[in-house]
């Protein structure tokens, strides 16, 4: 269940009244404007819209990446926009797994060495940080490639390691800011079939922000952002939100 | 140690950059083990020297003699316990670059005076009771492969001539910095066969009974001899040594100078090449903040960066210092106590990760105030 209006009790995200601004050059921009917003464990959201609209601005709140202007982001029981510092990261390393555009990847550092990094900062032994990297590594299709480099992959196989390095650690919410926005065709269905999967099969509680309606349409539901406002798309609207409204 | 491995591997990232730097540390902590082995040689003395002894020598200049009749004057003043002599007497073995200290001392009263040199009994009555006899460190008899028994010819650079002793004895101490090679022969065999000073000897060391009285027995002894043809200048052990050490300059001063160039210039570099590598992984930090590591442990990393660095370079560049030390004095003679202690190599690898750390500081500030999706716009 997915609602904007900020009517929604006891969501896993309960986003209240979001103001981002930014200041550039002497003058205030305001990025998001009294956003609400109401998610169930296990939704795959896709957030669209034309650029500057505050997308990738709405994931860093949610990863706890950046602080909002004014509002409170209510994960799992916890307001991170109130934590700051050492809980901050340790509360990201826990509930968070970014995948980004660009994948990433620490270019000195194996597959493997670059999918066990969030486990360095558990208390994880180094056989159950192996099993757990290995698992990761199966999961996306690259148990042939843990030892690779990231200049030894293609740009698929790279971002298949950077979605094994966010979900290693076995995050509550994976965020994932266009990843296939670098990809080829086939490269990118491969990413979201991956994404998919994590979402049906795992039950994972996925953020989606992209440009590309095919990627959206992986999705359970697609949110429209517009200069900095939440738009709950529906059958009527200009948008349409679940696959079955869109008609494709 | 779960991160040492990131650690190494960005080290590699700039194979050549990183050698560089390498290299400046190591050049500067060479230098460093050099310079403090050099400074430790020359005022190897200073250390040695005891606080009960004074060393009276003519008031005008070391090199000036003083007569030997001082010896039974200087035993007048109170609270002086004892008192010996002894004169320079600057032979070399076969040539000059076989140049050692050598000098002639009152066989009766130096052990009194001098306890931290050990000898049996029999070896000491074997010296006492040759009068062409003499005592040799450890190292001189390593160095040219002298035992007891052998007869050793010196030449003579002020008296003239060649001069032979037998070795009688050769001396023992558990201080490795009284252990510089060096000779030690009757005076009664110098002052019978040289041409001229007869009479006279090089200084006097005076043990006093208490060390509090040093200055006051110091002053008496000058003024016993205020007035006379060989007027006297009485120090402390620690100050005579000293002042010897610097007669060829402020030794201190020129080690400092150039020390604190060397290692303001190493901070400069590090510090550089520490901050072209964080610019460079702006991103990377980033994506490290987004997993979850934390401000501190990101400050730890790039300084860990820094220091080990600093660690491996400069250990390489102590450990160069050593190896070099451990060929002896290269001057000669000069350098008699070319010795590179344990306490300097720690204080160089202490001084080392401290630079380590100072040029780190700044670059690791600078990741850890680094916000993530300021860092991550970059991209």
């Amino acid at each position: 269940m997915v609602r904007v209006d900020g009517t929604g009790t006891g969501a896993l995200v309960e986003i209240r009244n979001l103001d981002k601004k930014y200041h550039r050059g002497g003058e205030e921009i305001d990025v998001l404007r009294g956003l609400n917003l109401d998610v169930e464990k296990g939704e795959f959201i896709a957030f669209m819209g034309p650029s500057g609209s505050g997308k990738t601005t709405l994931l860093n709140l949610i990863g706890g990446l950046d602080t909002p202007t004014a509002g409170t982001v209510r994960i799992a029981g916890d307001t991170i926009s109130a934590l700051s510092g050492r809980r901050l990261a340790a509360w990201r390393a826990r509930h968070i797994g970014f995948i980004f555009q660009m994948y990433n990847l620490i270019p000195v550092l194996t597959a493997f060495q670059n999918v066990q990094l969030p486990l360095l900062l558990t208390g994880l032994s180094k056989a159950e940080r192996r099993a757990h990297v290995e698992a990761a590594l199966a999961l996306v299709g690259l148990s042939d490639r843990i030892h690779h480099y990231p200049r030894q992959l293609s740009g698929g196989q790279e971002q298949r390691v950077a979605i094994a390095r966010a979900i290693v650690a076995d995050p509550t919410i994976l965020l994932c800011d266009e990843p296939t926005g670098d990809l080829d065709r086939a490269a990118g269905d491969e990413i979201l079939d991956i994404i998919s999967r994590l979402s049906k099969e795992f039950k994972k509680t996925i953020f989606l922000v992209t440009h590309d309606p095919v990627a959206a349409k992986r999705s359970g539901t697609l949110l429209h952002l517009d200069k900095g406002t939440l738009l709950e798309c529906t059958a009527e609207g200009p948008l349409a939100c679940k696959p079955e409204d869109r008609g494709q | 140690m779960k991160f040492l491995h990131l650690i190494l591997v960005n080290l590699r990232r700039k194979k050549m950059r990183t050698a560089l730097t390498l290299g400046s540390f190591m050049v500067a902590l060479f230098l460093f083990g050099i310079l403090i082995t050099i400074k430790t040689a020359l005022g190897s003395g200073v250390d040695v020297a005891g606080v009960d002894r004074l060393v009276v020598r003519n008031r005008v200049s070391l090199i000036q003699p003083l007569p030997i009749a001082y010896r039974e004057q200087i035993l007048r003043v109170p609270h002086v316990e004892e008192a010996t002599f002894a004169t320079w007497f600057g032979g070399y073995y076969q040539d000059m670059k076989n140049f050692f200290p050598n000098f002639a001392i009152d066989v009766s009263t130096y052990r009194r005076v001098y306890p931290e040199y050990r000898f049996s009994e029999e070896s000491w009555r074997a010296f006492a009771e040759d009068r062409e006899g003499c005592i040799i460190s450890p190292p001189l008899a390593k160095k040219f492969g002298w035992k007891v028994g052998d007869r050793i010819p010196l030449e003579a650079t002020i008296w003239g001539g060649t001069w032979e002793f037998n070795v009688r004895a050769i001396y023992e101490t558990e201080r490795r910095e009284l252990t510089s090679p060096e000779l030690w022969f009757h005076y009664d065999y110098l002052d019978e066969r040289r041409g001229f000073w007869k009479g006279l000897v090089g200084w006097y060391t005076v043990k006093v009974d208490d060390p509090a009285s040093a200055v006051e027995v110091a002053a008496a002894i000058d003024e016993r001899f205020a007035n006379s043809p060989y007027e006297s200048k009485t120090e402390t052990e620690k100050a005579f040594a000293a002042g010897f050490a610097n007669q060829i300059g402020n030794i201190r001063l020129l080690m400092l100078s150039i020390g604190s160039v060397v290692f303001f210039t190493l901070l400069l570099v590090t510090g550089n090449t520490m901050a072209s590598a964080v610019r460079e992984r702006t991103n990377e930090l980033a994506v490290l903040k987004t997993i979850g590591m934390n401000d501190p442990t990101v400050l730890v990393l790039v300084m860990a960066e820094s220091v080990a660095v600093a660690a491996i370079g400069g250990g390489a560049g102590l450990v160069l210092a050593k190896l070099f030390t451990l060929r002896g004095d290269p001057t000669g003679g000069m350098l008699q106590n070319f010795y590179f202690a344990p306490r300097n190599l720690a204080l160089g690898l202490a001084l080392a990760l401290a630079a380590g750390a100072a040029a780190g500081i700044i670059p690791a500030l600078g990741a850890m105030r680094l916000k993530i999706v300021d860092a991550l716009r970059r991209v």
